[in-house]
């Protein structure tokens, strides 16, 4: 059970102008979680990349069971026993879960059978799932049993998973982890990379830590803070982001009795929303995504008009209004979505800039972009949030999930806003950035604005925000004030347990 | 009532498979193009290229099937020009696709300038012993040219390849996502120049049946607008292999009615009468592609496999 699966010694790849990894050499044994850590850009999926055979490795030599292994396709990863579950999954949406199964094989039996054996590993791994489904009309949690199955039906000996969880709601995370303890039974060793320091706490038996390419520590997750393992990886000690005593001013947005139906096939309708939040307060909805979150965002930020008084900035309505109004009005919003809704990928930082600063900012004359002032502003931002990029000329796109996140929040919190919205604010981001980000809304917040953090990650709830409701079915409970809150309160908040409201699920 | 009794059904309905041959010939080669995720629009380029090396052929060695051959060949000599612009220049498939007809325009006009004016030789007919000469199926069935077979062979070819082997099953996988299917290890580039060669091939043929059997002679131009109408033909089939089947005979169909309706002396404009086929074959299939079916995803996006 623990001889040694996968050794990896002294595995280089240098990409024009950057060492994506760097002499790094771990080991994986039978049967063993193994988790992968590091910053967005420490080199992790170049790794995983080198060792599926995606990408040839400069230097640097790996063994499979004691052979030579040098993948150089994932086709020969494959029938070596490696499988990979990617983080943007590598599924074809138009088509069924028996084809992208059947793609992802070496040799796959004809359909019919491939429907049925899905059926099996299906049934034994817990993972219900019809082959017959087209992929596109499946939920992200459904599509990760996809790729997971694809990898199962190939009885593989090391499974990689690349950030498996960022999609998942925290029911869907228990099912998998479940499955990945009964592989882990059956000797199949897997290669975990994630950000989730308390997932890894959970799962991993081993975590090997990646800073700038370079290994630079192992350690037993078990018995390692999270505090510490997240000091590994930035490699230096970082603020917790520190909460002020501040003086709550007057309410700033109120949002009475909002009910809005569902947008689109899998939308979720709000039911009488209401609450207030006030200047200098950080109010934080919390809830298993999907439970109305993006639609509470569309109704705040005024892509989906409400009636006009469910929604009032300092007493007056704007339910009615469109975004662009409601920004000129000091009300910001962030959404969740980085690249697409909160981004255009393929404008540059100065043009995304523009996008929702051109009002506040004076960005713009008499129908006339003020190029001079939009860089200027891009700049500000870029340094004022350690946004690492060439240069505010570079595409959205080109940037990292991390450091396009502190842009985007960065974009808002400098424009002064009176009222800022945010959903998911550090989602997929790492250690350092998010308490970076939630800094600086803990610091807007101080200076008099009202802040509305709308996340799944019940920690960062916690820490910043000073009182506390979740979202269930479209629901909103009743808020709460997060001092003294204890985890089961916030369980039965999240669960929907309204007392009248049991009987008719 | 005068004028619809001297049409001969039978022989429009004889001349129908003749007329739909070279847009559905063209068509089924782009409709894999487009499977696989490009967009050629050079179609018509390709055509009348193929258009004219299978008539010079024909003409110089006498014989149909080298000209059908050459044709294909030069077909997809041009479309390796697109393949090489678009799959490792990495340049825009719309732009590259329209210089590609053009220049396919100006290069058979320079090729043809010594073959206006001369007759190819013809192309063997089907003959079998009892079923061609049964009475109206025979006449309609089975006394076409050999390239009119081939061309519904084609047809169930293409249909059973995308949707029971594996070799369809990953060309619609990279025009689906090419990035999953680079990363499941697939040759993204080269599985679409071998896409985009066929698609050049077909097209080749639809222009030397133009020219060969359908015409048969060398005018600049010939092709008037067929590749364009093959390259609507796939959209409107929903990038189904059965639907282009049924869009060409609908558009050859028309186009022979409407023929044979101007020779009847019908009191009706002959502008109308030209721009019936054109109408009323994408007016049907827009109606038969309001179901859900959709574009391959990929389409016309441009694959680098950066890291």
């Amino acid at each position: 059970m623990t001889g040694d699966l996968l050794t990896v010694s002294g595995l280089t790849k240098a990409y024009p102008g950057v060492v994506a990894n760097d002499a790094v050499s771990f080991v994986i044994r039978e049967g063993e979680v193994h988790a992968l850590l590091g910053e967005n850009g420490a080199g992790k999926s170049t790794l995983v990349k080198m060792i599926y055979g995606l990408v040839k490795p400069d230097s640097g030599v790996m063994t499979l069971r004691g052979a030579p292994y040098a993948p150089p396709d994932p086709h020969r990863a494959r029938t070596s026993g490696v499988a990979m579950v990617f983080q943007h999954f590598s599924l074809f949406e138009a088509m069924n879960v028996a084809e992208n199964v059947a793609l992802g094989m070496e040799n796959p039996p004809p359909l019919r059978d491939l429907a049925a054996r899905i059926r099996d590993v299906s049934e034994t791994y817990g993972l219900p799932l019809d082959p017959h489904r087209i992929v596109g009309d499946l939920s992200a949690g459904e599509r990760q049993r996809v790729e997971i199955i694809r990898c199962l039906l190939q009885s593989p000996r090391l499974l990689i998973m690349d950030e498996p969880t960022s999609v998942l709601t925290p029911q869907e995370v228990g099912i998998l982890f479940q499955t990945l303890r009964k592989l882990t039974a059956e000797g199949v060793a897997i290669l975990y990379i994630s950000h989730k320091l308390e997932e890894i706490r959970a799962l991993c038996d081993h975590a090997t830590i990646l800073r700038q390419g370079r290994n630079v520590g192992t350690c037993v997750p078990r018995d390692t803070p999270a505090r510490a393992m997240a000091e590994m990886m930035v490699g230096s000690a970082f603020a917790a982001p520190a909460r002020t005593d501040r003086e709550m001013g007057a309410v700033a947005l109120e949002v009475a009795d909002l009910s809005v139906a569902a947008t689109g096939q899998f939308g979720t309708s709000l039911r009488a929303v209401t609450f207030a939040v006030r200047a200098g307060e950080v109010l934080g909805i919390g809830g298993v995504a999907g439970n109305g979150q993006d639609e509470l965002l569309a109704a705040l930020s005024g892509e989906m008009p409400v009636a006009a008084g469910a929604v009032r900035l300092w007493g007056e309505p704007i339910g009615q209004m469109g975004p662009a109004a409601r920004r000129v009005l000091g009300l910001l919003t962030a959404p969740e979505e980085r690249l697409g809704h909160a981004a255009a990928p393929d404008m540059s930082l100065t043009e995304n800039a523009i996008l929702t600063a051109a009002a506040r900012e004076h960005l713009m004359h008499r129908g006339f972009l003020r190029w001079g002032a939009a860089e200027a502003f891009t700049r500000r931002i870029i340094s004022a949030f350690d946004v690492r990029t060439p240069g505010p000329s570079t595409a959205a796109r080109a940037l990292s999930g991390g450091n396009l996140q502190k842009f985007v929040i960065g974009r808002e919190v400098l424009q002064r806003p009176e009222v800022l919205v945010v959903n998911q604010p550090t989602w997929g981001v790492d250690a350092a950035a998010a308490a970076a980000i939630r800094q600086a809304l803990l610091d807007l917040a101080a200076g008099g604005a009202a802040v509305i953090c709308i996340s799944q990650d019940l920690d960062e709830l916690m820490e910043i925000s000073d009182r506390f409701g979740a979202l269930n079915e479209g629901r909103l409970s009743e808020i709460q004030s997060t001092h003294g809150l204890s985890v089961e309160a916030v369980g039965l908040m999240m669960g929907g347990a309204h007392g009248m409201e049991v009987a008719h699920v | 009532m005068m004028i619809l009794s001297s049409i001969d059904p039978v022989l429009l309905l004889a001349s129908l498979m003749v007329a739909s041959t070279p847009i559905l010939l063209a068509a089924l080669g782009e409709l894999v193009v487009e499977r696989a995720g490009v967009l050629n629009l050079g179609v018509e380029g390709m055509m009348i290229t193929g258009a004219i090396c299978g008539f010079a052929m024909a003409v110089n060695t006498g014989s149909p099937l080298v000209g059908f051959i050459a044709a294909a060949a030069g077909g997809a000599v041009l479309a390796l020009l697109f393949a090489l612009l678009t799959q490792f220049a990495l340049a825009n498939q719309v732009a590259s696709g329209l210089a590609l007809t053009l220049f396919g325009l100006g290069l058979s006009s320079l090729l043809g300038q010594g073959y206006v004016g001369i007759k190819p030789p013809p192309t063997a007919r089907l003959d079998l012993p009892i079923l061609s000469d049964l009475p109206l199926v025979g006449r309609v069935l089975f006394s076409h040219d050999l390239m009119v077979y081939f061309a519904l062979a084609l047809v169930a070819l293409v249909w059973a390849l995308l949707k029971y082997t594996r070799a369809g099953l990953i060309l619609r996988a990279v025009g689906e996502n090419h990035e999953a299917a680079h990363a499941l290890g697939y040759k993204v580039v080269r599985i679409r120049i071998l896409a985009i060669l066929f698609g050049g091939a077909c097209a080749g043929l639809g222009g030397a049946y133009l020219s060969l059997v359908r015409v048969p002679q060398w005018t600049e131009g010939m092709t008037s607008g067929a590749g364009w109408i093959a390259l609507a033909l796939v959209v409107f089939a929903s990038w189904k292999a059965g639907r282009v089947l049924l869009g060409a005979w609908l558009f050859g169909g028309v186009s022979v009615l409407q023929l044979n309706l101007q020779a009847a002396g019908l009191a009706i404009p002959v502008e109308y009468l030209s721009m019936s086929p054109y109408l009323i074959t994408i007016l049907v299939l827009v109606i038969m592609s309001a179901d859900k079916s959709r574009a391959p995803a990929s389409l016309g996006r441009i694959f680098h496999a950066s890291q």
